[in-house]
Order: C-alpha cells, then structure tokens, then sequence
C-alpha cells in the first residue's frame, strides 16, 4: 500500500517528516519498503525561455537564454518543442535527478548550464506521463512564476511511503484506516468526510432492481447518477492516485479509485444504459464465458461469482468487470456498484485471474460500514467534479452486522500476558487514542471496538493492541521461571555425524528435489515416487527416495569445477508411497571419489575397500560388529558396476546397498553407499561391556593357501573358523595374491591365526594338531592347496 | 725413575685425550696400561727398587694408572656420543615438509547451528523434537489458526504434491503435532530444527531452507518470558553486545505476535549495506501463542499460556560465517565444506 502523506493528511493533523512517520508506523508493526518524495529531484525551478535559436553544429539542438529570476541561464535544449516564450523547469547545475546529475556542460562547442526537463526526467512512470510528456520538455502553464518551486506548482510536492502490511491488517489499505492508525501513534483525532449531495425525485428502486442469489455476497448497494460530464480530473485527484500507484484516465473513473483509496472499499460503475435495469450476483455455469474489459475471453467454474444484468454475465464480481459495460468517453448514466464478496472465493478467483487493486482489498475483508459511507463519497465527488445528478434511494441488499464488538478484558489479563504491569490510565489511553470506547467496572473494561477493525475479535488481540500503542520496549526481558528438568536430543544422529567427520568425510546438505528419471536412480525398490502438483522447474519436480541422486548431483558440480577429491556424506529423508501409506525415512548416503588421504610418496585412491571400511566402521560403532555382511540377494541397481557392488545386510535383512557407480555413468571411479537409518535403528544393540583380557600368552601361526579364485574370502574364514574351534581366537588375512606362478585360476589367501585359551598357557603341542585339522579341512572342503 | 713414570703419565694423557676414533683410544690404553703395556712394565721394575723408593713409586705407579683409566674411560664416553651423533646426523630429515593429510572431515554449516542450538535449548531444559517434512495441511496450516483461502497462506506458497499433503512450509508444523502427541497435556518445552520449503527461489531465497522453532507452554508465561529467552538466543549466535527490538507485526498462530530485530552486527548500528543503512536486520519471528491453536490442540486457555518462536537456520548460518550467497549453503562445492573443519570459538553464555 502506498500511503501519499498529502492525502492522509487531509484525515488526520500531522508535522513529522515522511521518515519519521515511516519509523514510528514500524514501531507499531507497520513495515515499509520505502519512504520518500514523490519526486525525488533537488535545485529544480521555474524558468521563462527567452531567447530560443538553433545550435550552429546541430540540426536538432537549440540554444536558449532561460531567465530563472536572479539570473539568465545559457541551456542547449534537444526537445522538439522548446520555444520562446514557454515557461519550463529547470534542473540547475548541481542538481540530482533520479537518473542523471545535472553539470556544467559543452555540446558540441555551446556551453549549457543546465537542463530543461520533462515530467519523466523527474521520476514518474511511463504509466503516468500524458502524451504531450512523453515527447518533450514539459510546459508549465504561463501563470507560474519564475523562479518558484516547479514541484508546487505542479502540485507534485507529495511524500509516499510504501508500506508491506501484514495480511491482518485489511483495514489500513485505505486512507481513512492509515488516519486512525497514525492518530493512535501521534494522539491526534481523525476528521469528518465530507459526503453531501442531492438527490432528485426519482427512486433507484422503482426503476432498478438487485437480485443477490449467493451468500457468497453479504452486502450489495447500488446508486445511480445521470448525466456525468466525461473529462479530465482535477490536478489534486489525478496525483494522489499517482501517489498511490494508480493511473489516472478520466474524472469518473478516477472517483472511483479515489474512493476505494480513501475508505478501503472498491467500487464499480457501469454504463447504466449497457444494463437491463438490474443487476444480480451468482456463482458461474461451469464453462461460462466472459470477456473482461482487458478484452481476454475467461472461461469460468462454479467457483467464481459473477455480476449480472438478468441476462449474461457481466463482471467477475471483486476481480475485474466486463467489457460491454465499461465506462465509455461518451458515457452519461451510471451504476455505481458498492458491495463485499466472500475473500475466499475471491481470493481464488483472483489468483486465477488477476491480482488487482480491489480483489486486495476484498480479500482482506472489508467493514461494511465503509460500503455505505463509499457509494455516498462518490456521489458527493460525481456531483462536484463530473456534474452528475443523483438519483434518489439507494438499491440494497444488505445481510451484515454492522455494530461494534464489544469485549471484556481485565487488567490482570494485560498484565499476565504481557508481563509487565501496565497502570490502568495508560491502558484506557490506548484504547482511548486507537478510537475504542471502554467502561471499567471494578476489573473489568468492556471495550467498544469498532467494526472497521476486523483483525480484532478476542482479549488476545486487545493485549496486542495496548503493547502496539504502549510500547514493547517497555516489557523488560526475563527467563521464565520452570522446573529444572533435562533437555534432550537426538544423540544417535549427532554421534553417527561426529563418526563420519571423524572418518575424514564433508557433511553436504542437498535438495530434496530432484527430477522425475534421478528419482528412479540407485534402487530397484518397489516404491511410488512422489511428484509436486504445481512445481517450479522440471528439474525439481518429484521428491527423492534415494539420497544418492543427491551426492551424485554434488560429485558432477564438484567435477565441473575441478574438484577431484570428492569425499561426501549426508543425513536426509528419502519420500515414496507404499501401499497406498507415504514414507519418509532417514538415510545416510555416502559418496567417495578420488584421492582419500595423502602423504609424500603415499596418496591412497578410494577404491571399493575404503568405502567398505568407511561401512564397517560406521556399523561397529554403532555397536552391530559381527552382525552385518555383504550379499548379493537382489539384483544390482542399473546405476551400479555389476560385479562391484551389493547390498549389506544386518541379521538377513537388507538395510543398504553399497558399491561402485557404474562406469557408463561415471567416467572416474565413483563408490557410494546407502544405509536406511530407520531399519538399521530399529535393530537394538546390547550395552557396551568390558570382557576379560587373557592372562595368558597367545600363539600366532600364519597359513597360506592357493584356492579358485571364485572362493570367497567369507567362505575361507567361516571355514577355518568352523574347524579352528574353540582356542582359535582371532582370523585376520594379510595377503591376497594372483599373478606370477600362480595359476589363472587360483589365489593365494595368507592368514594369521591366533590361539589363546583362557585358563592356561598354550602349547605347540596342543595347536599343532588345530593347524593339521584346518589345514585338511580346508584341502577337503574348498580344494584348497597348501602354499609352502 | 719418578722421573721416568711422570713423562710416561704426561705421553699417556696426550696421547688419550687426543684419540679420535675408539680404535685409537684402544691402541692407547694396550700401549700404556696392557699386559705389556709401558706403565705395566715400570711395574714390573719394581723388584729393583730399594725397599725405600718401592712404596713410593708404587703407590705413584697406581695413582698414575688410576688416573689413567678414569681418562680412558671419559674419553670412551666421549667418542661413544660422538659416534651416535654422527650416525644420527645422517639420518638428519627436512622438518618443513609437510606432515600426513589425515583427512579432516566437516559438518555442514547449517547443521553446526543446529547443534549450537540444540546444545543452548537443551541446557535449558528444552527437548530437541522433529516431525515430517512431508506434511498434511491440517499440521502445516489449519491446527495453526490458518484455514484454507487464509489471505496468510499467501506468505508461504506451498509444494503440494495432493490436496492434502505437501512439503511443509514452517518448523511450526510439529507445533500441532507436539501438543497433539501429548496426551496428559502437561507443560511443554521443545524446539524443532529442519528442512522446510516454499516456492520461492531467488538471490537470497531458497526453495528449501533450515528453520527452527521454539514452543513452551506453561501456566503464567508472558511476553516478558519470550523477551528474556530470545535475549539469550540471539546473544549466544550473534554475540554479547547483540541489541533485540520487537515489533509488533502478525502471525495467525501467536496473538500478540512480534518480528525481531537485531541491532546490526557488522555496523554496530550505525548503518550499512547489510542492514540496508537500518541499523536493524530482521531475524526472527515470534508471539505468544494463539489462544485458538491452544483449544485446536487441546489445551485450555485458561489454564495454559505459551511463546513460539522461529527462525531461518540458513539465515543464521550466513551471519556467523560471513557467508554471503545462499546458494553457497547449497551447492555444496568441497572447497566451501572443507572450511567448516575447526571448532567454533566459545561464546561464553550469559543469563
């Protein structure tokens, strides 16, 4: 909303500058985006043209002698109408302009001190500027004096703050509402409007009728007048409403923006020779068309209320009106529409539509009080400016309450809710300066609250109102007084967060969003994925599932911008539909590439067993060792290398997948994982408990053998582990080999066994026979070969 | 012969103290003090002595050997350590190469301010609490005093993905659904950092962004309450000498509502681009809570009052590191992660 200050100053006394008055509306919760001059240009004045010759090096440019009072300015002028005699304004040196500061000059060998100026040079939109503006200087009228202010003259001396309301806040989208607020700030009392006119002998009702069949209309008034003269408005109007933002086109139509800026209510004329003696208001026909006054043909739904003469529809009501019924230049007979339509269905409408200036102010709701006052103001100003004669009555179907709310508070209400201890005259004063009648009776104030605040309904919003006017900054800040009691939070997350930092990985924090084929990517799950109904970017229309997607978004910017070493983990939610319940479940995905630690002569690659450790360390950690294995039970992600990659499983059940990125995806060598934290949490572990260091000493033997080169490394040490019993404490293989004098199909696995026994020292003689029985085992059980 | 042991003794000294090598030192000590070592030998001289001189030059003799093998002994010290220190001296190494590059991971910045935040709220009693991000509009707006066609709803234009389910717009959300899980309806003390989303997407907007809220519910809770609390949660981010301004402004889900202000930390107040010469930069929103969400969720208003608040995580997150764009908090290029691998300086906390 932009408030003109000359304008509300016609409501309400007031002398601070349009700064201050900015700040002090923002104290009591009035945001604003900007606050300034109208016209934002200095070292402006009226000057006379004197002398008016061509320039000698030009076949455009002329060269003017400007009398500005106290002396004759020599100005080059470029504008196609500049001419002796004309009274102009003058951007002296030293001036600034919004675009363009004015200094001493040379053009083309002619010294020019100075600029004469057209109105856009001084800041108005295009929007606003009369044909004559757009092409030339601007010509002042031959009244004004040299040497005075061009503003004043011009009656554009105004100041505009541009307010960002709160959506509450309804009431102060007009010129009487922004009078009340500030007199609440500055104590000042909001003045009468002035509404006279007369009427003739004829009644609205005998010759028109409503006829209001939605209760999405609760309030319809109409008026007519006869007879408008059809021209130019007069100076002050046309600028308030450039002040406000709206263009100016002719003095009825300019009335009626002018009277929805002053009370907040929207008004609709029509050319009351277009209509069929009646007007009525209905929802649309599904597929019911209507061409609205931009001339665009709408289709409209159930959903949408419409204006019409009995026989078509004419208007989206609150929105826009239509085009066989607008204001014509050769109009002479009016209707004057004043009325309130359910915001909620002209919020939809409008959205559809258009958001416009009404359809605003509908949506926010609007005080009916005000419909009345409106259809009134604008006969007075249809009499005084379009020499319109009012017709007598007033067409209405009104279905409003339009007495004020009366609420009771007491002050221990205030008090406790704000925390302070407000004194009671300064609480009536609140109430008192905001226009509220109040009567206190023993506690109790029951407060009378005008119908044009609609934003206030309970004591709740009474408080808000006395710290609005009071002043928050008196409420001094304490801690609340509680029962002392421990906080808690998420500790598994965090500690899983410290492990991987710990393990050397950067935290990412990516979208959610991903396209439609990425949401598919690095699972075979069967899952619905979601999609947005109304996205923004096709790149960004579906809800992940797999986080992977996400890193591996990362990973490509990284490797676009050089950045090789990609070592990256992330927490996040991944979405889908399953049997027809939505899920949402916590996942950590990691994502290595590139080098993972480095030091002179040593720089270690991630390959497919640091992303496995990266897995094992996680899992041991969090308390699951020994519980967790690889497998490939289920087919591989098309994503994924075939033969790199497989699903880790925790007590049979498969909890993640891990592996390397398909090298017809990925050109280096990219590993990632992906456990679903939810299914792996669920799995309870036991507390952590000390177990007893053997006193004894342990005996180590080293076992190298050759085996296909099928067998797993799984296989083998399930096997000797089987065969080891008992004293075989620990199974940890330092080698694998294939190559040279082994043959193509073999390996050779080295392992180190360790045997200790807890309540006595062991012997050659007692692990000597373990070695055979392993050693025969694994020649009987896989064909392995003992290397000597 | 007295004569002829303190030469002996003064050839002997010399010829110790200046051996260089421990082959020498051996030489020396076989020369004077073996079997048929010099000294030795004047020993064995003895016998032709006058019984007179033989205790005198005896005992001369044993001094002189005495002093001898001390010396010997010092100086098989010395060479000893010279001998490791040159062996050492080899191994000598360049000092200012660099050392191993253990790799440092990080935590995201948005997550650090979570965990600063959640350690803060925790101290003070509250329960760190989440709840979906993937939402029904009854938690999301209509348990928060927002009815469907709310002109409010404009403020946070959603991601839907049916009619009734969308990505959640505001942490507020898990208001509703704290009050409604809490079937004694006893007092309440939570805060709930997450991911929320609205289709907005600029320079300084992002799709997705962090936010945390704050809710207590209690008997006798005031503004004054609110006051103190944020006083404590934006000095702890935003440093000690932080000034907090309230201005009333409006949220359908708290009555009175405020937006805070924060006295602008790179001016000091004074004015300046980032506060948009202000002095103030916006940082919060916050209010007691609305009598009407109080009775949706099922506490009773009279009994019960409360303050929520909450904040942009993201927000927070460039304010504390300087970080300027806030697509940078997104794209997450790993010369931006790796920065965030050290501990926050301490900000010492005062109530």
């Amino acid at each position: 909303m932009k408030l003109s200050t000359n304008f509300v100053k016609d409501y309400v006394d007031i002398d601070v500058d349009v700064k201050t008055l900015a700040e002090d509306m923002t104290r009591v919760g009035n945001e604003y985006d900007s606050a300034g001059k109208l016209i934002n240009a200095t070292k402006l004045i009226v000057g006379e043209v004197k002398e008016c010759t061509m320039h000698p090096d030009s076949d455009h440019l002329h060269v003017c002698k400007v009398d500005i009072g106290n002396q004759i300015l020599n100005i080059v002028c470029g504008a196609p109408n500049v001419r002796k005699g004309l009274k102009v304004i003058v951007a002296q040196v030293g001036a600034e302009l919004p675009e363009i500061k004015i200094k001493k000059g040379n053009i083309r060998g002619v010294e020019s001190e100075g600029m004469l100026c057209s109105i856009a040079e001084l800041g108005l939109e295009n929007k606003f500027l009369k044909e004559a503006d757009k092409n030339g200087i601007h010509e002042l009228p031959q009244a004004a004096e040299v040497g005075e202010d061009p503003i004043k003259i011009l009656e554009l001396d105004d100041e505009v703050i541009d307010f960002d309301l709160t959506a509450n806040r309804g009431d102060l989208l007009s010129i009487l509402g922004m009078a009340y607020e500030i007199g609440a700030i500055y104590d000042k009392p909001v003045k009468t409007v002035e509404m006279s006119y007369k009427e003739n002998d004829t009644n609205i009702n005998d010759i028109f009728k409503l006829d209001i069949q939605t209760e999405n209309c609760t309030i319809f008034l109409a008026k007519k007048v006869n007879n408008v003269k059809i021209k130019e408005s007069p100076t002050f109007i046309k600028n308030r409403l450039i002040a406000s933002g709206i263009r100016p086109i002719n003095n009825v139509v300019d009335i009626s923006n002018y009277v929805m800026l002053e009370f907040g209510q929207p008004l609709h004329f029509y050319d009351a020779d277009t209509l069929n003696g009646m007007l009525a208001v209905r929802m649309a026909k599904e597929g019911e068309k209507l061409t609205t006054l931009d001339n665009i043909e709408r289709t409209l739904g159930e959903d949408d209320i419409v204006i019409s003469d009995g026989k078509r529809a004419i208007g989206l009501a609150g929105v826009m009106g239509g085009l066989d019924t607008e204001i014509q230049p050769s109009t002479k007979n009016i209707v004057i529409e004043a009325a309130i339509f359910n915001p909620v269905k002209i919020r939809y409408t409008s959205k559809k539509i258009l958001r416009s200036e009404a359809s605003n102010r509908f949506e926010k709701g609007i005080d009916s009080n005000r419909t009345y006052m409106a259809i009134q103001r604008a006969c007075h100003l249809l009499e005084k400016y379009a020499d319109a004669e009012i017709v007598g009555g007033l067409a209405k179907y009104d279905t409003t309450d339009r007495t004020d709310k009366k609420i009771d508070i007491t002050f221990d209400n205030i008090n406790e809710i704000l925390g302070i201890d407000v004194p009671q005259k300064d609480v009536l004063d609140v109430f008192r300066r905001l226009g509220f009648n109040s009567n206190v009776n023993g506690n109790t104030i029951t407060v009378e609250v005008p119908k044009r605040r609609l934003d206030i309904s309970i004591k709740e919003d009474l408080i808000e109102e006395v710290g609005r006017i009071y002043g928050v900054d008196n409420i001094i800040g304490k801690l609340p007084v509680l029962p002392v009691k421990p906080g808690s939070y998420d500790k598994t997350t965090r500690s899983i967060r410290n492990k991987m930092v710990d393990l050397g990985l950067n935290e990412t924090l990516s979208y959610i969003l991903v396209n439609e084929k990425e949401a598919k990517e690095f699972t075979n799950d069967n899952i619905e994925i979601l999609k947005l109904l109304d996205p923004m970017t096709e790149e960004r229309n579906t809800l992940r599932y797999s986080v992977l997607p996400s890193l591996y978004k990362i990973y490509e910017y990284n490797i676009a911008h050089n950045v090789k070493d990609v070592s990256i983990f992330e927490i996040g939610k991944g979405f889908g539909k399953k049997e027809d319940e939505y899920i949402e479940e916590n996942k950590i995905a990691v994502l290595m590439s590139g080098l993972y630690y480095t030091e002179i002569g040593n720089r270690k690659q991630v390959n497919f067993y640091v992303i496995k450790g990266v897995v094992e360390e996680l899992l041991d950690y969090l308390g699951y060792a020994g519980r967790y294995s690889l497998v490939v039970k289920e087919e591989i992600p098309k994503e994924m290398h075939p033969y790199q990659s497989a699903q880790i499983s925790l007590n049979n059940n498969i909890i993640g997948i891990i592996g390397k990125v398909h090298p017809a995806k990925a050109k280096e060598d990219v590993f990632v994982f992906e456990i679903n934290l939810d299914k792996l949490l669920s799995k309870k572990v036991g507390g952590m408990k000390y177990k007893e260091i053997s006193k004894y000493p342990e005996i180590k033997k080293d076992l190298a053998i050759l085996v296909d080169k099928n067998k797993t490394s799984q296989e083998i040490q399930t096997t000797i582990k089987k065969l080891g019993g008992s004293l075989l404490n620990n199974i940890e293989i330092f080698d694998v080999y294939t190559g040279k004098n082994i043959d193509a199909d073999k390996k050779s696995m080295a392992y180190s066994l360790t045997f200790a026994a807890k309540d006595k020292t062991l012997t050659d003689d007692e692990v000597n026979p373990i070695m055979e029985k392993i050693i025969t085992g694994l020649q009987k059980q896989l064909g392995a070969e003992l290397r000597k | 012969m007295k004569q002829q042991i303190e030469n002996l003794q003064k050839k002997a000294k010399e010829e110790i103290l200046s051996s260089t090598t421990l082959e020498k030192l051996d030489e020396a000590r076989v020369k004077y003090l073996g079997k048929k070592g010099e000294l030795t030998l004047v020993l064995r001289k003895m016998g032709e002595l006058s019984p007179e001189e033989r205790p005198i030059i005896g005992s001369l003799v044993n001094k002189v050997r005495d002093e001898l093998e001390n010396l010997i002994s010092n100086r098989l010290e010395e060479l000893r350590k010279e001998e490791l220190n040159n062996k050492l001296e080899k191994e000598k190494i360049d000092i200012t190469l660099p050392g191993i590059k253990l790799k440092r991971g990080s935590k995201h910045p948005v997550n650090r301010i979570i965990e600063e935040l959640e350690d803060l709220f925790v101290s003070m009693g509250y329960d760190v609490v989440s709840g979906p991000e993937l939402e029904t509009d009854e938690y999301c707006f209509e348990r928060l005093n927002l009815p469907k066609g709310h002109p409010a709803r404009d403020m946070q234009d959603s991601f839907y993905i049916t009619t009734e389910y969308l990505l959640r717009t505001q942490t507020s959300a898990v208001q509703a659904r704290v009050m409604m899980e809490n079937e004694e309806k006893t007092p309440i003390r939570v805060i709930c950092p997450g991911k929320t989303y609205r289709r907005d997407d600029d320079a300084t907007h992002s799709h997705q962004f962090g936010q945390i809220e704050g809710l207590l519910i209690d008997k006798n809770i005031s503004l004054a309450d609110l006051k103190g609390t944020l006083e404590v949660f934006v000095k702890k981010m935003l440093g000690q000498n932080s000034k907090l301004r309230f201005r009333p402004s409006y949220f359908p889900f708290t009555e009175p509502s405020y937006e805070v202000d924060v006295s602008c930390f790179k001016c000091g107040g004074k004015g300046c681009n980032l506060c948009k010469q202000t002095g103030w930069i916006e940082i919060l929103g916050s209010g007691m809570v609305h009598p009407n969400v109080l009775k949706m969720n099922g506490y009773d208003p009279e009994i019960y009052s409360g303050f929520a608040f909450g904040t942009g995580l993201d927000r927070l997150a460039m304010f504390k590191y300087g970080i300027t764009d806030i697509r940078l908090l997104y794209t997450n290029d790993v010369r931006f992660l790796n920065q965030f691998d050290r501990k926050d300086e301490e900000n010492e906390i005062k109530y």
